[in-house]
């Protein structure tokens, strides 16, 4: 009886997933390609809308906005947008080791301004008191254990309690910034604002101020994708992320690793907070790091914590950010604008990861025979 | 000291009502990082239903019904902030994205959306100000109950503030109430829990994440709200909502994933933002090292519960988790 009653009312869904995991990977490429260019178009329609402007005006607009007017070349906007790629990338390697052992490092913003705070401070300090050589170093060796410092308490409190990272790391942001605005109204004065510094900037290089930026970001992103990708510490951090039990069957002291990825995550925070302060602004101020703390993690999941493919993705948040701010700018619309822009796409991209880890099956129109 | 106390109420209450959503949303196994944003779309959308409404009056109060003017901007928060939990959960729930990711793009998304539409505004009502003033509006939320005045203290401290306040204290009591004592709390709180067991039990997992993160986004819409129009006096400049959003997150594990808590915590929260203007013989630089106190005690209260490990005062067991039901 009941089995008839089973069989009348069979209903089967529409569809329903199922998990996939045999996607090839230029597969898996081509739908996050999608998903950006959709989100792309998507907002080019959005400014056109806006603005009442033609889709190719929009894109040039956006190309002037990074790189400046197409038939004057200028290489000074051309550099400005590398120089904030690669502090954006900076930050994006600095937070993939925490990470990929899925320790949610929320705090790159707090680490990057107490490194950035470090390194303003010798610069005025010992600007006059040290040799070249000497200052730079210490700049460089207090701004990495600040970043470090920042970075690491959270993680002791975690490997030791269980501590929720997430909110603990959002937490030292504010403090951070709190520091700075008072070490602003010391050295400031009324204006709290810290005049632009002579002493203790990073050298120029082939007559360009960012150059040396670039390059410095460039290896660090290299040395990053070794360290994750061919030491024991890469594998251990690889082996936390999946699960912890199993890393603490196989002999993995998961305390130790999370102590000292956070370092080298926060050491790394710290010198894109010194490349900021000592080799771009030579000032400090609250918004120094601008949000791009966040942006990064952002960055780094859409780099699948791949180092390599962080450039591209930094490289394109940074363009959408400056495209769709000039085309703010230039039909005076507000520059939030590009905030609206690069949440679109990223929710986009982020989206998409759906199509490639399930498969949508949709019921079979033939029914099948019940014997 | 009685303003200190009234005005630590009234910077609490935005935390609480982002708190109580917050929990909701959480208690469903979601930890909804785009809170800040979503409070933002909450604050400007109630913003411009009550600029269109004002402009629609004419801007003259004598034209404006009281009820519409404190409904319209109170229901177009709610919808605003609803659909950017239904984004959220959409995103989340169905497409099974990763939620801290999410909820971070969605926050730059909401503060991008608040400013924007903040900044078009300005601009269109020409005011020499970086700001937009909806004091009519602004007075109508704030319509204090009878007595309030005649009862000295007692009448300043609990009758005098805007009905937001007081609904913000209600729906923190009445979550409270649902989460422990109903079925459906019951079975939001399975959800969180295991969702697998609940799907077992028969419950819509999918329908009660898409509820509690929409209904929590909505709760939580209406903190931004009452900054506007009660704490701001009904003028909204950009930026100026700040990391509050941020404060409510934290504000949920110092209140435990208990929205009665949240109440008492937020108006703490409230008395440290702004110990530092009531704190005599303080430098301005001193002010803003005590300006730090809230996150202080965030960490230090963190750390805490952390330490404690007690059953009860845990996180839901599958928070941040996706749940895919062929997975075991």
């Amino acid at each position: 009886m009941a089995e008839i009653k089973d069989k009348k009312h069979k209903r089967e869904p529409l569809f329903h997933l199922v998990k996939r995991d045999d996607m090839k990977w230029w597969a898996a490429w081509l739908i996050r390609i999608a998903a950006i260019l959709i989100g792309f178009f998507l907002v080019c329609f959005i400014s056109m809308a806006l603005t009442k402007e033609s889709l190719s005006s929009i894109i040039e607009t956006m190309y002037r906005g990074v790189f400046g007017r197409i038939e004057m070349g200028s290489t000074k906007m051309m550099w400005r947008y590398f120089q904030k790629t690669a502090i954006l990338l900076c930050l994006s390697i600095a937070v993939t080791p925490a990470f990929k052992m899925k320790f949610w490092n929320c705090g790159a913003e707090g680490q990057a301004l107490a490194g950035g705070l470090a390194a303003m401070i010798c610069m005025i300090e010992l600007g006059n008191v040290l040799p070249y050589p000497l200052l730079l170093l210490v700049i460089v060796l207090s701004s990495i254990v600040a970043g470090a410092v920042w970075g690491v308490i959270p993680a002791i409190f975690k490997a030791q309690y269980n501590t929720n990272e997430t909110l603990f790391t959002l937490m030292m942001n504010y403090v951070a910034t709190q520091i700075v605005k008072y070490y602003l109204y010391i050295k400031g004065g009324g204006s709290n604002k810290i005049n632009p510094v002579a002493e203790g900037n990073l050298p120029v290089i082939a007559n360009n101020e960012y150059m040396l930026n670039v390059i410095i970001v460039l290896v660090l992103t290299l040395l990053v994708f070794i360290y994750l990708k061919y030491s024991k510490h890469g594998y251990e951090i690889s082996v936390v992320g999946e699960s912890q039990n199993t890393a603490r069957y196989i002999g993995i002291n998961v305390k130790k690793v999370f102590i000292r990825t956070m370092i080298l995550s926060g050491a790394l925070c710290g010198i894109a907070g010194m490349l900021l302060v000592a080799g771009t602004d030579h000032s400090i101020d609250t918004n120094t790091v601008g949000g791009q703390g966040f942006t990064a993690i952002m960055v780094s999941w859409l780099g699948q914590f791949n180092p390599l493919v962080m450039i591209i993705m930094s490289a394109l948040v940074v363009f959408l950010n400056l495209g769709s701010a000039k085309v703010a700018d230039s039909c005076y619309l507000n520059s939030s604008y590009a905030d609206i822009a690069v949440g679109i796409v990223i929710l986009l991209v982020v989206g998409c990861e759906f199509f490639i880890r399930y498969q949508i099956k949709f019921r079979s129109t033939k029914k099948e025979v019940h014997v | 000291m009685i303003g200190y106390i009234t005005r630590a109420i009234l910077l609490g209450v935005p935390m609480l009502f982002g708190a109580t959503g917050e929990i909701l949303t959480e208690k469903s196994g979601h930890l909804n990082l785009g809170i800040p944003g979503i409070m933002y779309v909450g604050a400007i959308s109630g913003v411009s239903g009550a600029f269109l409404y004002e402009n629609s009056c004419g801007n003259v109060v004598e034209n404006m019904n009281p009820f519409l003017a404190v409904f319209i901007p109170f229901i177009c928060a709610i919808l605003g902030s609803a659909v950017m939990g239904l984004i959220y959960s959409f995103f989340t729930v169905t497409l099974r994205a990763n939620q801290n990711v999410t909820g971070l793009a969605i926050t730059t998304f909401g503060i991008g959306l608040g400013n924007f539409f903040g900044a078009s505004l300005i601009k269109l009502v020409n005011s020499d100000m970086p700001s937009i003033a909806l004091s009519k509006t602004s007075n109508f939320f704030c319509t204090k109950l009878p007595f309030a005045d005649d009862l000295g203290w007692f009448g300043e401290l609990f009758l005098s503030f805007d009905f937001l306040t007081y609904l913000s204290v209600i729906i923190a009591i009445i979550a409270s109430f649902v989460l422990s004592k109903t079925r459906v709390g019951l079975n939001l709180r399975a959800v969180g829990e295991s969702p697998a067991t609940a799907d077992a039990a028969g419950i819509n997992v999918t329908k009660y994440k898409y509820f509690a993160t929409c209904i929590g986004s909505a709760v939580a819409g209406l903190g931004g709200l009452q900054y506007v129009m009660a704490y701001a006096n009904g003028c909204w400049s950009n930026d100026a909502f700040g990391d509050r959003g941020w404060m409510a997150i934290a504000l949920v594990i110092f209140a435990l994933w208990k929205p009665h808590f949240a109440i008492a915590g937020a108006f703490l929260f409230g008395a440290l933002c702004n110990a530092n203007n009531y704190l005599n013989g303080l430098g301005v630089e001193t002010q803003e090292l005590f300006k730090m106190l809230p996150y202080v005690v965030t960490i230090i209260v963190l750390i805490f519960t952390s330490m404690r490990k007690k059953r009860e005062h845990q996180p839901p067991a599958h928070l941040g988790l996706p749940y895919f039901r062929e997975e075991r």
